[in-house]
């Protein structure tokens, strides 16, 4: 009696053991499952079929940040399919460190329309780990050139330009800091550039590139006349509003 | 794009600023008061910065730069820094960060309700009331270099609008109101007549009429996609104006909050339901109201007089391509009155403000600077590029003045605006200022904003969503915390009972330490 207590308690302990292994085994398996991403964004193509003012997921990947400023951030994001502007996305101090070129996030946020510029505002986000990466390469717009019915069509896209002309934008001046030339070092760039058949004009973000940047320092030493190439997102401000981050002069 | 990004910037440093001032009392470093030399120093150079605002406007940059120009030239000894800012926020954003290292500016423009933030520090803004009537370099003082008003030149009711707690910290540089700019063409295609003084009840209507829509979904009125009939872009003006017209409850002077009312919530209601006809939006929102009205997407536009060189198809100046103009008649009104009996309209504008300095002779010619700014010369060449009035009745008297208002080249928008203006000087009023009441205007601007965008977002605007509401806005914006006074001192209530019960003890023991040493003197004297 006793040696079969002994047999069933250690058939017992048999089984527990293995059914601990089995059990850790599977978890093992669903581990593996787990790694796996999980993104809940809807597509592009959804995105741009969403009515304005609906909440929308997107899982999207950082491309540049204006400066961050007391639990708010603005990003410039894309995926493969196309691009989208987060404006004053709720975001502390500590995770805006987390927002790198070409990191994915998942935003939650509300499609709006300011003065045209299609963006998700009152936004969070969460940082997806173990993604990929993603840097959207520049769309050559070279050919659509002041074609605003062209360009909106990649609004927030990350694009380039080349072969323009600058022009003067008032007094002689090949740049303007503020629109008008009102302002003063520090403030957004404005200049105007041709391509021989139209002109138009393109900003350099003093949030997202600002004095110190080689780009705002580039601007300020345009001369009228100078040909250049040019890359940057292409922001919507009551018509095309690019904010130029990148400028060569040939 | 940028002074949206400075607004939101402007509203966390609104609530950073609450935070540090309120505590400010402890441990903060004491500046001496100022102290006006006997004599200004003129052997010596001063530098002098200056922090000025203009409205995204060239002829303002070049009118501040001619000015510092004139200046010098009548004060060799004093250099002045022009540093430019096109927003009101940004400027106080970066005060509030420069008066932390000491390296405010020595003369800015700013608002009133700004300043009552900057004097919560100890001595950081000049007051002005014995510079002002300084015999020899006060307002129009004989040692004075340039045709300076004198104290009774300036208008009364602008001056007493820089009068925080007992002083005057500011002098007043610009006024300006709102105004109602509106497409009186297509407020006679509605059927209707506009009155001379336009209620919210008319606007309201005309607004849901222009709603109406053809079959193939554009609007009937403009033929286009997109009507906004009305477009406020100043949230906070907008229920600060319709609360002080309905003489409801806002703020005191003493710095107590009384927005959170039956009338505040009134009004939301009001706001969702334009807003859910799709009668009504702000710049918040969707963008500058004069964009919309001069693409003919919008009726009533309601912005500050000193944006009217923007306002009309015609307006000098442009935020929209030309091609997207439509063609129409504007008028301009009073802002919508509940009674048009009774109007009243908020008055604005930029003040000028000295901070103090270790070096008295310094702020002194600081002084003089801003002094300067009210002569003739700035005030009636400043005023002109913009919807703005002088702030001097030297300058509002002068012929040269008067031959600007009836010059017919100047833009008939921008006249008509300013005379507006000034045949309602009697009818436009200010809010309270204190330490916390830019505060307490931001959260009146979210009020409003938020029911606009929750009901485009097809939320049920209930009364518990505005006492939600009011509950965030409080939380957010500190509200619960102000009540400080203009003097930033904040009145504690009665003492809690802990506090009562200690006080009690130590007046407990201080009354045995007493008895005993009484009858300790007592034992002695009985003794002897």
């Amino acid at each position: 009696m006793k040696n079969f207590k002994r047999v069933i308690s250690v058939a017992m302990v048999a089984a527990m053991a293995v059914s601990v292994f089995a059990c850790a085994a599977d978890t093992a398996e669903t581990a593996e499952t787990e790694a796996e991403i999980v993104t809940n964004g809807i597509s592009y193509d959804e995105y741009v079929a969403a009515e304005l003012d609906t909440e929308v997921t997107v899982d999207v990947y950082v491309q540049a940040t204006q400066g961050w400023w007391n639990d708010s951030i603005t990003v410039y994001a894309a995926d493969q399919d196309g691009a989208y502007f987060i404006y004053g996305m709720a975001c502390s101090e500590e995770d805006a460190a987390l927002l790198e070129s070409g990191t994915m996030i998942e935003v939650t946020g509300y499609k709006s329309e300011w003065s045209g510029e299609i963006e998700i505002t009152d936004a969070t986000f969460t940082v997806v780990e173990g993604a990929d990466t993603y840097i959207a390469e520049p769309i050559d717009l070279t050919a659509d050139f002041g074609n605003d019915d062209a360009l909106i069509a990649h609004q927030n896209a990350f694009f380039s330009m080349d072969n323009l002309t600058v022009v003067e934008s008032a007094d002689g001046a090949a740049f303007l800091y503020s629109w008008d030339g009102s302002g003063s070092q520090g403030d957004d760039l404005y200049f105007t550039e041709s391509n021989g058949d139209a002109t138009a004009t393109f900003t350099v973000e003093s949030y997202l590139t600002g004095a110190d940047t080689a780009v705002y320092q580039t601007v300020e030493g345009l001369q009228v006349g100078d040909t250049i190439n040019v890359s940057g997102f292409l922001y919507w401000y009551e018509g095309v509003n690019p904010h130029i981050t990148f400028v060569e002069v040939q | 794009m940028s002074i949206r990004r400075t607004l939101s910037a402007f509203l966390a440093t609104t609530i950073i600023a609450s935070s540090m001032l309120l505590t400010a009392c402890h441990g903060s470093g004491r500046r001496v008061g100022f102290e006006c030399p006997e004599n200004f120093d003129t052997s010596r150079d001063y530098e002098i910065t200056f922090w000025a605002k203009n409205d995204t406007n060239l002829a303002q940059t070049r009118i501040y730069n001619q000015a510092i120009e004139d200046f010098e030239a009548l004060y060799p000894n004093i250099h002045v820094t022009l540093r430019l800012y096109t927003d009101y926020n940004k400027i106080y954003n970066d005060v509030i960060t420069n008066i932390a290292t000491n390296t405010t500016p020595n003369v800015c423009i700013t608002y009133p309700d700004h300043i009552a933030t900057y004097i919560s520090g100890n001595n950081t803004v000049v007051p002005l009331d014995n510079l002002i009537y300084d015999e020899r370099y006060g307002l129009g003082g004989s040692e004075v270099r340039f045709d300076a008003p004198t104290p009774e030149d300036m208008i009364e009711a602008y001056m007493d609008e820089c009068i925080i707690g007992d002083n005057h910290y500011c002098l007043p540089y610009m006024r300006s109101t709102e105004a109602l700019y509106i497409n009186k063409t297509f407020v006679e295609a509605l059927g209707f007549e506009l009155p001379e003084v336009v209620t919210w009840d008319f606007m309201w209507e005309v607004s849901n009429a222009a709603m109406a829509q053809n079959s193939d979904g554009t609007f009937v009125v403009n033929g286009q996609d997109v009507m906004i009939p009305t477009i406020y872009k100043s949230s906070d003006n907008m229920m600060i104006t319709m609360l002080r017209q309905l003489d409801a409850g806002y703020s005191d002077d003493a710095g107590s909050i009384y927005i959170f009312n039956d009338d505040t919530t009134n009004i939301l209601h009001t706001v969702a339901d334009e807003v859910a006809q799709g009668a009504f939006s702000t710049f918040t929102v969707s963008g500058y109201p004069g964009n919309f009205i001069n693409a003919g997407q919008c009726i009533f536009a309601i912005d500050s007089t000193a944006g009217s060189t923007w306002m009309g198809p015609h307006a000098p100046l442009q935020d929209i391509d030309e091609s997207e103009l439509v063609d129409f008649e504007m008028v301009v009104r009073p802002v919508p009155q509940f009674d048009a009996d009774n109007l009243q309209m908020i008055s604005q504008g930029p003040s000028i403000c000295v901070f103090n300095k270790e070096d008295s002779n310094e702020v002194l010619a600081s002084w003089l600077f801003a002094q300067y700014l009210l002569t003739n010369e700035v005030q009636i060449a400043y005023s002109g590029t913009e919807g703005y009035v002088p702030v001097t009745l030297l300058a509002q008297q002068s012929e040269e003045y008067r031959a600007y208002l009836e010059d017919p080249s100047q833009y008939s928008i921008k006249i008509d605006a300013v005379n507006m203006l000034l045949q309602n000087i009697d009818n436009t009023f200010v809010t309270p200022v204190f330490n916390g009441s830019t505060s307490l205007r931001n959260a009146a601007a979210q009020l409003i904003n938020s029911v606009v965008k929750s009901v485009r977002r097809r939320e049920a605007i209930t009364d518990d969503y505005i006492n939600n509401l009011y509950a965030e806005v409080t939380a957010l914006y500190r509200l619960d915390q102000l009540g400080g006074g203009k003097d930033g001192k904040a009145n504690l209530g009665p003492l809690p009972t802990q506090s009562k019960i200690m006080l009690g003890s130590i007046g407990a023991v201080w009354i045995g330490f007493c008895a005993y040493f009484a009858f300790d003197l007592y034992k002695k004297k009985k003794n002897a």
